[in-house]
């Protein structure tokens, strides 16, 4: 019940300094932003995929069907992958060339595991639209296998870029064969 | 003069052309806060925090949620289930809202007690009732989102209270449910209006603090205060002091979220909602429970919805139905008893309320409501008469009479 | 401190007093047995065991008419299964998919990221195989009836023979936990009804509370988890809650 209203009394206690050095007081602020911290953790969390996208991250496909010199679109992780059965013909031009002029030098049998069936994802590594090549009648490219309307990217007939703004080749995404006739993507 | 302030450079580079830090350090040393308050003057922070606490994890619900009838539920559920600390977000949700409403009654009881809606605080009181309404307009659209069968049946019951209105009642309702009955477009504007609602309270809650700084904080005796000698500085002392309620908050508020996630809310909810077949017993959240009550303790539906209405807006009138001079109760013995009637009185509605309107909960709920507006339309008034307060102390940090303990 | 415990504990009895009866309205004579739950209390976990029995249960009893809708069958990890096993349960399910190239669905075999299909196509097709009773998805079952698990269990080894004075209508059946007594789901459990392959009797309770069990785990999954934090959180808590009072006493100290 000290009355603190005589000015010296006040100066003692001047609000600026009253707890600033004492560990106590110090450490309970401490824990309370380490608390507030360990909370903001869960609310960014939760933006990564969820449990039910992630369930969804392959796909497995029946190549079986795939007529020499057809090709089919399947969706991967709500992308569009490019599933095409090369004529020997295609195989060929893919291999005739030298990898090392290339803007991204790769060479064809780095980019397949089975020479006939090349996987792709159908994204333009330029700004992410689809190609076009995949119908019978789209127009190819140059080089005779997709051709990117968006910035005009051509891309040959193993995915590799060849002329056009795009950094770099299609990418080939992870795949395994289950059996002769079904891969699964990712 | 600012500018000196402070040590850090860049602190003073800023303060100099923004002068937010200057502003802060005004809050924290400058503003006079009474030196005797206790800790039932914590719940305005508290009442802050469970705003920002439901805005953050609103926000970040709304990511993973999908306002339409056939996927409302399964998205909710999907945030139980496979959206990262999904369960986490969506429980702290439910039971913070639940957590708003205990801190934001015990904050009104708080100013009835101490009488913090006198003059000159008429209009941070009225603003205060404001936010209550504003929350009770959220929590209820808040409730009708997960799509469950009281959900449903909730938001079917409450806009049918509009129907009571003459002659325009039924085309207000729907206009509401923009159709003819509780349905995709009303799911979609109860969404909407529920991620509007929070930041017009976050507008109004600004005003509220306008308001209470104009005068400053109401203390346990009532009187204000005379000089530096009853006064302290907001920071470090009740920034601490704070600190030991939001503490006390979190830990309750962590034992409801991870032991009884769901003790508050209704088992129904977790029924997809059918628009066919309503629950035997359908009640509202907890904490409409006491006006619930009161809605149904009136035969006419019109009269039932105008009392439940008139229950809130006795509350804005109420510094002008309470004219005694003293604030505190701890001056007004009678007061104080009749305040502690009022108290029962409301927790007996909300018990009421969820009981199911039949027999003698019909009869007491009649009781408890005329009690309420009693206590307001009459005893108040007669109160300001004829009540004897105690003689109140000279200042703050005097308190003359051996009556006014608990002055630590 | 004083004043705000006392805060505190009015706000909580406020709680109970006005939250607890809103819930207990429902049948009045019910009887409920409570079962022995692993599951309960702050430091409760799900029995692995106890949930493939349940899984067992529910398939070879209950899956006839009651989905499990919002369980998918890469969520029966949880119970214990490894990849292999999922995928072989999984490939026992036919499930929808399509359109293929020419427009037409096509039913292929279930994976794992599928949910699990329910008996029925949607609400009207369970009716009418059901004498126009609905039989409840099961997914949710333990949270949407109040005490769920006691209510699952007891439910589930409530059939007798109803009193002299009660009528039973044709396709009704009497049970003493139902609020009304009269439900239109024939006893589901005898005992004996399948057979396990660990050793665990399968007396009626013993195969009511492994499909308990299993059910309380389809409506929370994430219980573990929930309760493992929560004791962390507490724990935390009540240390920020000494430490920051003893840090107020420290700077009010300076006050007085």
């Amino acid at each position: 019940m000290a009355n603190t209203n005589s000015k010296p009394a006040k100066s003692a206690t001047d609000p600026r300094e009253v707890g600033r050095r004492d560990f106590i007081v110090v450490a309970t602020y401490a824990m309370g932003a380490v608390g507030a911290a360990a909370v903001v953790w869960p609310l960014i969390d939760q933006m990564n995929p969820a449990a039910d996208t992630l369930a969804l991250a392959s796909t497995e496909v029946d190549v079986s069907k795939i007529a020499e010199g057809q090709a089919i679109t399947v969706t991967w992780r709500g992308k569009p992958v490019f599933i095409r059965h090369r004529t020997a013909d295609e195989i060929t031009r893919a291999n005739a060339i030298d990898s090392s002029e290339l803007r991204d030098p790769q060479e064809d049998e780095a980019r397949v595991q089975k020479p006939e069936l090349l996987v792709l994802v159908g994204v333009c590594t330029h700004l992410g639209c689809v190609p076009l090549g995949q119908k019978t009648g789209e127009v190819k490219g140059e080089y005779d296998g997709w051709f990117c309307p968006c910035h005009g990217s051509h891309y040959d007939t193993s995915g590799r870029i060849r002329k056009g703004p795009a950094p770099t080749n299609l990418e080939v995404p992870p795949y395994t064969f289950l059996s002769d006739a079904v891969i699964r993507i990712g | 003069m600012s500018a000196e302030k402070f040590s850090n450079p860049v602190v003073r580079w800023i303060d100099h052309r923004l002068p937010v830090f200057s502003m802060l350090d005004h809050e924290k040393y400058d503003y006079p806060v009474p030196k005797n308050l206790n800790y039932f003057w914590n719940f305005g922070v508290l009442a802050g925090l469970a705003l920002v606490i439901m805005i953050v994890t609103g926000i970040v619900l709304a990511m993973n949620y999908t306002a339409h009838v056939d996927h409302a539920f399964s998205s909710v559920e999907r945030i139980m289930r496979d959206v990262n600390h999904g369960w986490l977000i969506r429980y702290i949700h439910m039971n913070a809202a639940s957590f708003f409403f205990i801190v934001v009654y015990i904050h009104i009881f708080r100013g009835l007690y101490y009488g913090s809606y006198k003059a000159p605080r008429e209009l941070l009181w009225m603003l205060g009732v404001v936010i209550f309404l504003l929350m009770m307009a959220t929590a209820f659209m808040g409730y009708v989102l997960p799509w469950g069968q009281m959900s449903f049946w909730g938001a079917t019951v409450i806009t049918n209270l509009f129907s009571a209105i003459p002659l325009v009642g039924e085309s207000i309702v729907t206009f509401l449910w923009g159709g003819f009955s509780v349905d995709n477009p009303t799911l979609n504007r109860f969404f909407s209006l529920h991620y509007l609602m929070p930041f017009v309270i976050a507008g109004v809650v600004v005003l509220h603090i306008v308001a209470l700084h104009r005068f400053g904080s109401n203390n346990p005796i009532g009187i204000d205060a005379k000089g530096p000698q009853d006064t302290i500085s907001f920071h470090p002392y009740y920034t601490i002091k704070d600190m030991v309620g939001i503490a006390m908050f979190l830990l309750l508020l962590a034992v409801a979220v991870f032991f009884f996630p769901n003790a508050m809310g209704h088992p129904d909810n977790y029924i997809p909602a059918n628009p066919m077949q309503t629950p035997a017993h359908i009640v509202p959240e907890w904490y409409f429970l006491p006006f619930y009550a009161i809605l149904r303790a009136v035969p006419d539906k019109l009269g039932g919805v105008l009392l439940m209405f008139a229950a809130i807006f006795v509350l804005f009138i109420l510094p002008w139905l309470d004219r005694s001079p003293v604030r505190s109760a701890r001056f007004r013995p009678v007061f104080r008893i009749f305040f502690w009637l009022l108290f029962i009185d409301c927790i007996a509605l909300g018990y009421l309320g969820g009981k199911p309107a039949e027999g003698v909960y019909v009869v007491l709920s009649r009781i408890a409501t005329v009690w309420y507006f009693l206590h307001f339309l009459l005893i108040l008034p007669l109160l300001s008469v004829f009540e004897t307060t105690r003689p109140l102390p000279k200042s703050i940090s005097e308190p003359v009479l051996a009556t006014a303990k608990g002055v630590a | 401190m004083g004043k705000f415990l006392i805060a505190s504990v009015t706000a909580l009895a406020a709680l109970i007093g006005v939250a607890g009866p809103a819930h207990a309205a429902g049948g009045g004579d019910v009887k409920l047995v409570s079962g022995e739950w692993s599951f309960a209390g702050p430091f409760g976990y799900f029995d692995k065991g106890a949930m493939q029995r349940g899984f067992q249960v529910y398939l070879e009893v209950c899956a006839g008419c009651h989905g499990v809708e919002y369980l998918a069958f890469r969520n029966l990890a949880d119970l214990g299964y490894n990849d292999a096993e999922i995928k072989a349960i999984a490939a026992e399910y036919e499930v929808m998919d399509g359109p293929d190239d020419d427009g037409e669905m096509f039913m292929r075999p279930a994976r794992p990221a599928d949910m699990i299909p329910s008996p029925y196509r949607n609400d009207n097709e369970a009716r009418a195989n059901n004498n126009g009773a609905l039989p409840p998805d099961l997914s949710l079952i333990t949270k949407a009836r109040a005490n769920g698990a006691d209510y699952l269990y007891s439910l589930l080894l409530g059939y007798e023979d109803a009193p002299a004075d009660t009528e039973v209508p044709e396709g009704m059946y009497y049970n003493n936990a139902y609020s009304g007594h009269l439900i239109a789901m024939p006893q589901p459990i005898y005992g004996d009804d399948v057979e396990y392959t660990d050793g665990t009797p399968t007396t009626p309770e013993s195969l009511a509370a492994d499909v308990t069990h299993f059910l309380m785990w389809a409506a929370e999954p994430k219980m573990e988890a929930r309760k493992r934090i929560g004791v962390a959180a507490v724990f935390f808590l009540s240390i920020f809650l000494i430490m920051s009072y003893m840090a107020k006493r420290r700077v009010w100290a300076e006050l007085h």
